[in-house]
């Protein structure tokens, strides 16, 4: 006896169908989508989360780190005494420009001060450790083994013994992560080493970089190298970023496009270099004058005085 | 419950503990930092799978969501983007499960590549709009391994369940 309207009671509860879950499921998915990439409103969940995964990834990267140590262990004594006889004879070829870097650096400082320019800041360096790549396929990322425990703040620039590897992007306890120069959403403002000409270089993936922004008549030459120009205030001036592989100069488009390969190691592992923050650059120069018809703040003050 | 609706054998109930310490040891071996290295099965996306076709009532889109939110933060990505593609997976997988189940076991392996490339596929879309880098087709070669792992994780997933085959004579009935 059901009167109309009112369907009979199901005999299992199994809440709502599932095409309901879904779509609740499917909409709240989406939701969190928006608000990270968007808006970037979800770190301090990743913080606290990551916190407290930490030991439980440190054991999981166990047999891996002891697979690496174990191929390490049989690497042939011949190929050790190779090592150290290579480095030996680099030791030997850099002692001479080590010895009169103390010189230099001295020399450098008195014709600045003579000069009346402001003194190159010095900046202190953590070697830090390069634990895993991390696991995200769309993104190029490594894990090093230093945190804000260790003074890393994000921002920071890292290096390794030939040239710039990438950026401190999000900075945990105990680790950080680090984006490299080839991921895609990576840029860094770099000068051609030869004739100090000023561009963009940004990541374009699968290992590679791309000059950008370059008129096709630009005075680029495949080998030319390109260094930190400094301008952002994030990277030293001067440190060795890449090296032009492959120009493409097409008239039909107005920029050349320019193919570049990173010098430094950024897609090995080992040791890195995080080097501390710079201090803050002056404050860019407004753009418009401002119109003489608003009094600004100051002036109503007087005003009110009088 | 049985291995598969045509055959004879039948299973003794799971164990609720079973189904949280497999989805949790699935977690823990995505856990471990292969870096870019090609043909890796997503565990995690095996086992969720595995258990919304053969226990469609107690594994669902719920604890696929809640898998893919770990595995957002723990894999470094964007926020949301396992759990939409997890939750998507645990629909498809529930709703097939019926079917899928009358089939030799080769054969469930093919009704699962399907699910788990196009869980592969949402993700690369996501993240594609969202400005990311093309990983490779390198990278869809982790579905195919996951789908060759299929015939021995349902003997390991389904031990516990199994019982002797041995005949108590003695038995009443």
């Amino acid at each position: 006896m059901s009167v109309v309207g009112h369907a009979p009671p199901p005999f299992f509860k199994r809440g709502p169908a599932p095409l309901v879950r879904l779509v609740f499921f499917v909409s709240l998915s989406l939701v969190l989508l928006v608000a990270d990439l968007r808006f970037h409103t979800l770190e301090w969940a990743r913080l606290a989360v990551a916190t407290a995964a930490w030991p439980l990834q440190r054991v999981t990267g166990m047999p891996i780190d002891a697979a690496g140590d174990f191929g390490a262990y049989l690497s042939r004594q011949s190929t050790l005494l190779k090592d150290n006889e290579d480095l030996r004879r680099r030791q030997l070829g850099t002692a001479n420009l080590l010895l009169r870097q103390d010189h230099l650096e001295q020399e450098n400082k008195r014709l600045r001060t003579l000069l009346d320019m402001r003194e190159r800041q010095p900046v202190e360096g953590r070697i830090a450790e390069i634990l895993y790549a991390a696991r995200d396929p769309f993104s190029r990322r490594v894990i090093i083994d230093k945190g804000s425990q260790h003074g890393i703040a994000p921002g920071n620039a890292v290096v390794d013994d030939i040239g710039v590897i990438g950026q401190v992007v999000r900075v945990f306890p105990l680790t950080s992560e680090v984006l490299l120069l080839t991921d895609k959403e990576q840029a860094i403002p770099v000068a051609v080493q030869r004739n100090g000409l000023r561009a963009v270089l940004a990541g374009a993936g699968s290992g590679m970089m791309e000059l950008r922004f370059l008129a096709a008549n630009a005075e680029v030459q495949v080998g030319d190298v390109l260094v930190t120009s400094g301008l952002d205030g994030v990277y030293l001036p001067g440190l060795p970023v890449a090296k032009v592989t492959k120009i493409d100069r097409d008239s039909s488009y107005s920029f050349a496009r320019i193919i570049c390969a990173p010098l430094a190691g950024v897609e090995r592992h080992g040791l890195a270099l995080v080097l501390g923050g710079r201090s803050a650059l002056p404050p860019q120069p407004e753009d418009a004058p401002q119109t003489p018809d608003q009094p600004t703040r100051g002036k109503r003050v007087k005003k009110k005085v009088r | 419950m049985q291995p598969t609706h045509s055959s004879r054998r039948i299973l003794l109930p799971v164990r609720n503990w079973f189904i949280v310490l497999t989805l949790v040891l699935a977690l823990v071996l995505n856990l471990v930092p292969f870096g870019r290295f090609p043909g890796i099965p997503d565990w995690v996306a095996l086992v969720l799978a595995f258990w919304c076709i053969h226990q469609p009532l107690k594994v669902g889109m719920a604890a696929g969501f809640m898998l893919g939110l770990a595995m957002d933060v723990a894999d470094a990505s964007v926020m949301g983007q396992h759990a939409l593609a997890y939750v998507l997976l645990a629909y498809f997988a529930a709703g097939w499960s019926r079917r899928v189940l009358w089939f030799p076991l080769a054969q469930q392996a093919l009704h699962v590549l399907p699910m788990l490339l196009g869980m592969q596929l949402v993700m690369l879309v996501t993240r594609m709009i969202a400005g990311a880098e093309f990983p490779g087709v390198l990278w869809f070669l982790s579905s195919i391994t996951a789908t060759l792992l299929w015939h021995p994780i349902t003997y390991l997933l389904l031990t516990p369940q199994f019982q002797p085959e041995d005949k108590d004579v003695h038995r009443p009935i």
